[in-house]
């Protein structure tokens, strides 16, 4: 049985898809089948991360109206075995999302795949609704400032009262709360707020802190998962977070600038 | 308080009991087709739509329009029910055979009578009101008009009220057992207890209770109101940030008071 995950935030600009990319890569170096779609129609991005955009011929929204075959839209990524990426249209906007195409493509790939990722586009109308909908696990991307929490707060509210399992009275969407751009040296200074503050807010348990790096930026612009560049703090950090996500138990790394002191802290929260 | 109250008249002439006839208004789920696939999850979808005013809400089953031949697990649909938070406390109607599963798991037998769907009992006029010529038109007094409601259960709320999610406790208290965001509103007629960090906005007496009060757990509210009486979180004095408070109307002023805890 495949489980779908969405990576959403409410804000923009936080990390979503960059985690997406280094989330499902992560799953599918670990052995899992993986895709991961697009949801963000109009403003593609997720193909550029990944490095596939010059491979792109249909996309998902050909595949919800019936103008291409699944298999004809899944790009099968070309570094990693059991990765597979569905991108969307440049050209339409959400209103090509409809709830029962969405489905019918969900429905197909659940067939196929252990894991599948969903990029929430940023807002909370139709394409993020859609996006989070069909989901079982939400992985909130939360950046450490006040708007950004606030907007992770407003969409868990969404995902406890719109997504499929809260209409139908099933088990809650499960979430976990993925805090990027950390700057511990800033945290220091009182820059930006701490792991515990965000977390007394949002009370999710905590999957992983990605720290600020250069190596986010460099990653994208050439195409690749951050995951895969394993000198990054970053990539290490995403790595944790899928081990942790797969229920391993792994200490939280580069939340403080000396690294000690606040582990044990962390690891009392996040459990 | 000038009024004396029908239990303590009870106490003082040192009876162990007393019986009296009363009415409670009751919800009654009309049954036409249980074994249908989408009957529960209609019904969750229904649930959904106000989870504070079904939850634990007393239904009758309405077995009146089943047919006869019905074949079903009554046991697991009773089941099923309690599921969605509904008690199921009576039935009535029904084929013989589902009569007397329903007896057998301790379901009351309601005497039949005519229900009125649901909008129409919570939307019922106060009878005292009624212009007497319109009474004259209506075909036929509807008997749910004269229910009287006894007690109207408080909304109790125990997960986190996220940013954006408002809750309205009608006519009656709200209770938070977590903590409510920024930018989350409760509204209540009656009084508001948050056992939790109160960090959005909290509006007591709301439609004009001058009794109402706030309580909560730690203050950080943007808002808080008694009865249209407002303070926003700049006039929240530095004494009570983060403290456990009471909030109240003296002499027609907003007022806090430190809660002794401990």
């Amino acid at each position: 049985m495949s489980k779908i995950i969405v990576m959403t935030s409410g804000k923009g600009g936080v990390g979503k898809t960059t985690s997406s990319a280094a989330f499902a890569t992560g799953l599918a170096l670990r052995g899992f089948k993986t895709v991961v779609i697009d949801f963000d129609v109009g403003l593609r991005n997720l193909d550029l991360v990944m490095g596939c955009e010059r491979r792109v011929v249909f996309d998902f929204i050909n595949v919800i109206n019936g103008e291409a075959k699944l298999n004809q839209a899944l790009i099968k990524d070309k570094r990693i075995e059991n990765l597979y990426i569905l991108p969307t249209s440049q050209t339409r906007d959400k209103d090509a999302l409809t709830r029962e195409g969405v489905e019918k493509v969900l429905n197909e790939l659940s067939k196929d795949f252990d894991y599948i990722l969903c990029d929430s586009p940023a807002g909370i109308e139709r394409g993020a609704l859609m996006s989070l909908y069909f989901a079982d696990h939400a992985i909130i991307v939360t950046n450490p400032e006040v708007s950004s929490v606030r907007d992770s707060d407003r969409i868990l509210g969404v995902l406890n009262s719109r997504s499929r399992r809260a209409e139908q009275g099933l088990e809650p969407v499960t979430q976990q709360l993925l805090l990027t751009r950390y700057d511990p040296e800033r945290v220091e200074k009182g820059e930006m707020l701490k792991v515990d503050d965000v977390l007394e807010i949002l009370a999710i348990p905590l999957l992983g802190v990605i720290p600020e790096s250069q190596a986010v930026l460099r990653a994208s612009n050439v195409g690749m998962p951050v995951i895969l560049d394993e000198v990054s703090n970053a990539g290490l950090a995403y790595s944790d977070a899928v081990g942790r996500f797969l229920g391993e138990d792994i200490e939280h790394r580069f939340v403080t600038p000396q690294k000690k002191g606040l582990f044990s802290r962390l690891l009392r929260r996040s459990a | 308080m000038a009024t004396v109250s029908s239990a303590s008249q009870v106490a003082e002439r040192d009876v162990p009991f007393q019986l009296r006839g009363n009415s409670f208004t009751m919800m009654v789920l009309k049954v036409f087709a249980p074994t249908s696939p989408d009957f529960f999850v209609q019904l969750a979808v229904k649930v959904r739509q106000a989870p504070n005013f079904f939850r634990n809400a007393p239904v009758v089953l309405d077995f009146d329009e089943l047919p006869e031949s019905v074949v079903f697990d009554l046991d697991a649909f009773v089941t099923q029910v309690q599921a969605l938070h509904l008690l199921p406390v009576g039935f009535q109607g029904g084929p013989q055979p589902v009569r007397e599963a329903a007896a057998a798991v301790g379901l009351t037998p309601m005497p039949s009578g005519r229900a009125a769907k649901l909008e129409e009992v919570v939307k019922a006029p106060d009878p005292r009101r009624q212009d007497p010529q319109q009474q004259g038109q209506a075909p036929i007094p509807a008997p749910q008009v004269l229910i009287e409601v006894v007690h109207r259960p408080t909304v109790v709320v125990t997960e986190p009220v996220r940013s954006g999610m408002r809750v309205y406790a009608e006519k009656t208290d709200l209770i938070v057992t977590s903590s409510v965001s920024p930018g989350a509103e409760l509204l209540a007629d009656g009084n508001i207890h948050v056992y939790g960090a109160l960090r959005g906005r909290a509006l007591a007496g709301f439609s004009g209770d001058t009794n109402a009060r706030i309580f909560c757990h730690s203050l950080e509210a943007e808002v808080l109101s008694v009865a249209g009486n407002y303070r926003v979180s700049e006039d929240i004095g530095s004494d009570f940030y983060k403290k456990a408070v009471q909030v109240f109307l003296r002499d027609g002023v907003l007022s806090m008071d430190l809660l002794k805890t401990g």
